[in-house]
């Protein structure tokens, strides 16, 4: 069992385990291809149960021959059932909570960039860089601080305060770009033909991208190494969403989990919703769009892997929708008052469209559904701005008592 | 009219043209522009176009700005533009 090949995802061309990320003959991405031949799926299972609280008990199903050296490990986040949530959207089904706001920079792009900078490490790059919405440029000045590396971060100059005040904190060479994430996608794809950089989501992206496996196999293992039979999961890229598939085919395909693939639902902001677009209008490939939403996580308007992510909606009989900026704050409101779970508006946008899902009445009698919550409301409190109201009241019992008069029962 | 360009090829491409990163080509629209750099480097045709069309991890920009949000192939070029091509990448 070991990591053999980059491969490309569309003519499968092979490539040597370096720095690519893009096929020569049809620019095709490029993916890790594993040999499992032998791999015994108890023996699997028995070295993941006696492995790290974290990502790296999967090492095997990821791109490194043994353990990476990783100080800030992420991983193993809470999935919690969230019944008071699925009673408030009259749903009977079992609704659970995937918690990744729980990481080391409170979103699941520590998942990634773990695996991403360790690889980093491997192929002796000194410095690690990447285009992001924010959360990632978090991961990765955090990760790079923790391993020493420099770090260079390039996000949209309009950015949350929040997530840029973060992420400046850890002494990473923080850029804001005029423009929205596709033009600083475009610049990075750029910068990595002359510099010497390991860009996490440009040219070591095929390893980048396994971390997101991880979530698949925590669930499958939280879930007592069962799968789910629906997941509801945002779209950006579309890499999360069909990574999650990969990591569960994988196992499927390995015999450490049985049954099929679950249903799969995209979550979008519908003001930038090419992959929901293009699923409504029955498209293989997303036409871009110029961002305008609240969910800035969320807003890649020309998103590379939406092609496999409408391959896997659509052939594991899901779909993919779309929820506007008013949803996306009842949503972050709701998870917040059903689970005690304060996410981001990405997260806002995952909780729209679940209760979508059940107001359309998709979601059947005893269903078993995860819920991918990928981000921390903390950094993007904007979004919980005006949607409640502060008591304020003098520092006395009759002033307490005169502003909860009607709704307080005295205790004699 | 035809317009002189600057087509950058990226480093996948450019064992199709000789280890060059830019080609110096004229053409009114992006189409006619690509045609020439196929008339200059057979290889690339394939490479980059399939039917016809663009192949769907082929990004090609007109002086910073996307052509999918022009005309695609028939965006019109104009005196000083530069028709960079790029391979399509997830982010997040």
């Amino acid at each position: 069992m070991s990591v053999e090949s980059l491969k490309c995802k569309e003519c499968g061309a092979g490539y040597e385990l370096g720095a690519g990320f893009a096929c020569e003959n049809c620019f095709g991405p490029l993916e890790v291809a594993y040999d499992y031949s032998g791999l015994d799926a108890a023996e699997a299972k028995r070295r993941i149960q006696a492995g790290s609280q974290g990502i790296w008990r999967y090492a095997d199903f990821l791109p490194f021959t043994g353990r990476p050296l990783d100080p800030l490990e992420p991983g193993l986040t809470p999935l919690v059932r969230a019944d008071r949530l699925a009673e408030r959207l009259g749903l009977e089904a079992e609704i659970w909570i995937k918690n990744d706001a729980a990481n080391p920079t409170h979103s699941f792009k520590d998942r990634v960039v773990a695996v991403a900078v360790a690889k980093a490490r491997e192929l002796g790059f000194e410095t690690v860089a990447c285009a992001s919405t924010g959360n990632l440029a978090n991961a990765v000045a955090a990760h790079a601080a923790a391993a020493g590396l420099e770090s260079y971060v390039l996000v949209p100059a309009n950015l949350e305060e929040q997530k840029l005040l973060a992420t400046g904190i850890y002494g990473t060479n923080l850029v804001g770009v005029r423009g929205n994430y596709d033009d600083v996608n475009r610049l990075c794809t750029q910068l990595a033909e002359t510099r010497p950089w390991a860009f996490v989501n440009v040219n070591l992206r095929p390893y980048y991208a396994e971390g997101s496996k991880t979530l698949a196999y925590e669930t499958a293992e939280q879930l007592g190494w069962e799968l789910p039979d629906r997941v509801v999961c945002p779209i950006a890229s579309g890499s999360l969403f069909t990574k999650v598939g990969r990591g569960f085919q994988e196992w499927l395909d390995l015999g450490l989990v049985e049954g099929g693939q679950p249903v799969f639902n995209g979550a979008q902001a519908l003001g930038c919703s090419p992959v929901a677009t293009a699923f409504a209008e029955g498209w293989d490939v997303c036409k871009p769009q110029k961002p305008e939403t609240i969910a800035k996580s969320l807003a890649i308007g020309d998103p590379a892997d939406g092609p496999y992510a409408l391959e896997q909606a659509r052939r594991t009989g899901g779909a993919i929708d779309s929820v506007g900026d008013e949803e996306i704050r009842a949503g972050i409101r709701l998870l917040a008052e059903t689970t005690g779970i304060f996410t981001e508006t990405a997260g806002g946008v995952t909780v729209g469209v679940l209760a979508k899902l059940a107001e359309r009445g998709e979601i059947g009698a005893g269903e078993r559904v995860v819920v991918y919550i990928t981000g921390e409301g903390l950094k993007t409190l904007d979004a919980a701005r005006d949607s409640f109201h502060m008591h304020e009241i003098d520092p006395d019992l009759a002033s307490f008592e005169s502003e909860f008069a009607t709704q307080q029962e005295v205790v004699a | 009219m035809a317009m002189s360009v600057t087509v950058k090829i990226p480093t996948q491409l450019r064992a199709a043209t000789g280890g060059d990163a830019e080609v110096e080509v004229s053409g009114s629209t992006v189409g006619e522009v690509l045609d020439a750099v196929f008339d200059a480097h057979g290889d690339l045709r394939d490479r980059i176009t399939q039917d016809g069309d663009l192949r769907r991890f082929v990004n090609v920009y007109v002086s910073g700005e996307d052509i999918r949000f022009q005309q695609g192939l028939d965006t019109t070029i104009s005196e000083g533009d530069e028709v960079t091509i790029l391979p399509a990448v997830a982010g997040g």
